[in-house]
């Protein structure tokens, strides 16, 4: 078929009937304070990474609960791993913890970096 | 014997409790419910948040209460008609009877609101979706189930159902519902550990003693799940479950999900018989509650002397607030039998 140059663009929609939820009950296991997230943002605010990038962990976390996993692993790599989320968290999340494990989780599904 | 200290219109526990103060201080006391069975709303509950206290308990503390020789109750008695002459109060019953009295204390509470007004969300018109009321009652009987007599898989909780919503003209918040939604999540949990239970909510409010508490262990110990996004729109699946929408406002994305449940957490309006008598003896103050003196210093007065409120007669309460509420108007009407000073 000639190639019109058209295309279908990809829903923008999270349907949780389609997201794969078991991905993040792995996170869940490794790291039990991670049900406790609010999404303040509280991690994303003192964010070392976040001052000099767009990474911002509040939002990666979300989207990780929620099963959407496509970019994450490239902003992911944005991480340094200092722990100061972790210090300012209200809830007692161990923030760090979330992101080393869902860095391995990324890599063991094969999620390829675009960069 | 149609003449008495106070009267008291209202049977639920805010009416009880004020009635059995009342009566441990050598008052006589005639309370006035309209329906068959006294308890008001407390009938419908299971358990009561925070602490999952069995609500019967409650209700045969209540009726114990209603034993005592200085209360004498009226079922069935609607109240048509309250007016004060230069001395007494006069109430005037749905069935034309007449009672007269020193003092009248109003404490006929609130009616959920009429879920049918939210279109949108289809209750009424689609059956997987109930409300706060119908839920409570299903785990009460000790079952959840869809409307196909199936397990539910998952079940969605929407706040704010007729509260802070400018469409049904309900500015307000109802202060309960978020409380009770979190309640009713972990008692899905509890009955069908498999299920998956998700609230949707606009803000989550848990002020007041271990509330808080409660909201984390839902996260902690039962996995009860939480979006931020208002769900606006319900659709039939060809599978017989519902679809809803909302956006997920914490990632800025629209997000879909199919439901076997939507439960509704319908908010708290004033009850018919609060604004018409409040109506009546000219306290009728925002959205229809009855409205007191000073908000600060005399929440049990009103401008008209010898007449009295306790509880959602005044506005959305929970149930250890509406119960010292009640303690402290039945204070107050002592002071003015009495006629103590200010």
């Amino acid at each position: 078929m000639k190639d019109l140059g058209f295309s279908i663009s990809k829903s923008r929609t999270i349907d949780l009937d389609k997201a794969d939820l078991s991905v993040y009950q792995k996170i869940i296991d490794k790291v039990p304070s991670a049900k406790l997230c609010l999404m303040c943002g509280a991690c994303t605010a003192t964010c070392s990474a976040r001052n000099h990038t767009d990474f911002n962990f509040r939002k990666i976390h979300l989207l990780f609960r929620r099963g959407q996993f496509d970019g994450l692993a490239d902003e992911l790599d944005k991480c340094m791993l200092c722990g100061k989320c972790r210090l300012v968290c209200n809830r007692g999340v161990n923030t760090r913890a979330i992101v080393y494990n869902m860095r391995i989780i990324l890599d063991n599904l094969n999620y390829k970096r675009i960069k | 014997m149609k003449k008495t200290d106070v009267i008291i219109i209202g049977g639920g526990p805010a009416g009880i409790e004020a009635a059995y103060d009342l009566a441990r201080n050598d008052v006589q006391v005639f309370l006035f419910e309209k329906e068959d069975e006294l308890f008001g709303h407390m009938n419908i509950a299971a358990t009561l948040f925070p602490n999952f206290q069995d609500a019967s308990e409650i209700r045969s503390l209540l009726l114990q209460k209603t034993k005592h020789n200085n209360i004498k109750i009226f079922k069935n008695t609607g109240v048509a008609k309250v007016h004060k002459d230069d001395k007494d109060w006069h109430v005037q019953t749905e069935k034309g009877e007449e009672y007269t009295a020193k003092a009248v204390l109003l404490a006929s509470g609130f009616k959920t609101f009429d879920a049918k007004y939210k279109e949108e969300l289809g209750y009424g018109i689609y059956k997987g979706v109930i409300t706060s009321v119908e839920f409570e009652e299903m785990y009460k009987e000790g079952k959840i189930l869809t409307p196909y007599e199936k397990k539910p898989q998952r079940i969605a909780f929407l706040n704010c159902v007729g509260s802070r919503d400018e469409k049904v003209g309900n500015h307000y918040c109802s202060r309960v519902c978020c409380i009770n939604a979190v309640k009713l999540s972990i008692e899905a949990k509890k009955l069908l550990p498999d299920v998956e239970a998700y609230c949707f909510y606009m803000d989550i409010r848990m002020s007041g003693q271990f509330y808080e508490e409660l909201y984390r262990k839902s996260q902690e110990d039962y996995n009860v799940n939480y979006i931020r996004g208002r769900i606006s729109e319900v659709s039939p699946t060809i599978d017989n479950r519902l679809q809803i929408k909302c956006e997920d406002t914490l990632s800025q994305t629209p997000l879909k999900m199919s439901v076997d449940l939507l439960v509704l957490m319908i908010g708290i309006e004033a009850s018919e018989g609060t604004s018409m008598i409040a109506k009546q003896v000219g306290i009728n103050g925002e959205y229809s509650f009855a409205k007191s003196l000073s908000l600060h210093s005399a929440d049990n007065k009103t401008k008209n002397e010898g007449f009295f409120l306790a509880g959602t007669c005044k506005r959305p309460l929970t149930m250890p607030e509406t119960m010292a509420d009640a303690r402290a108007a039945a204070l107050e009407i002592g002071y003015y039998l009495k006629g103590v000073p200010e």
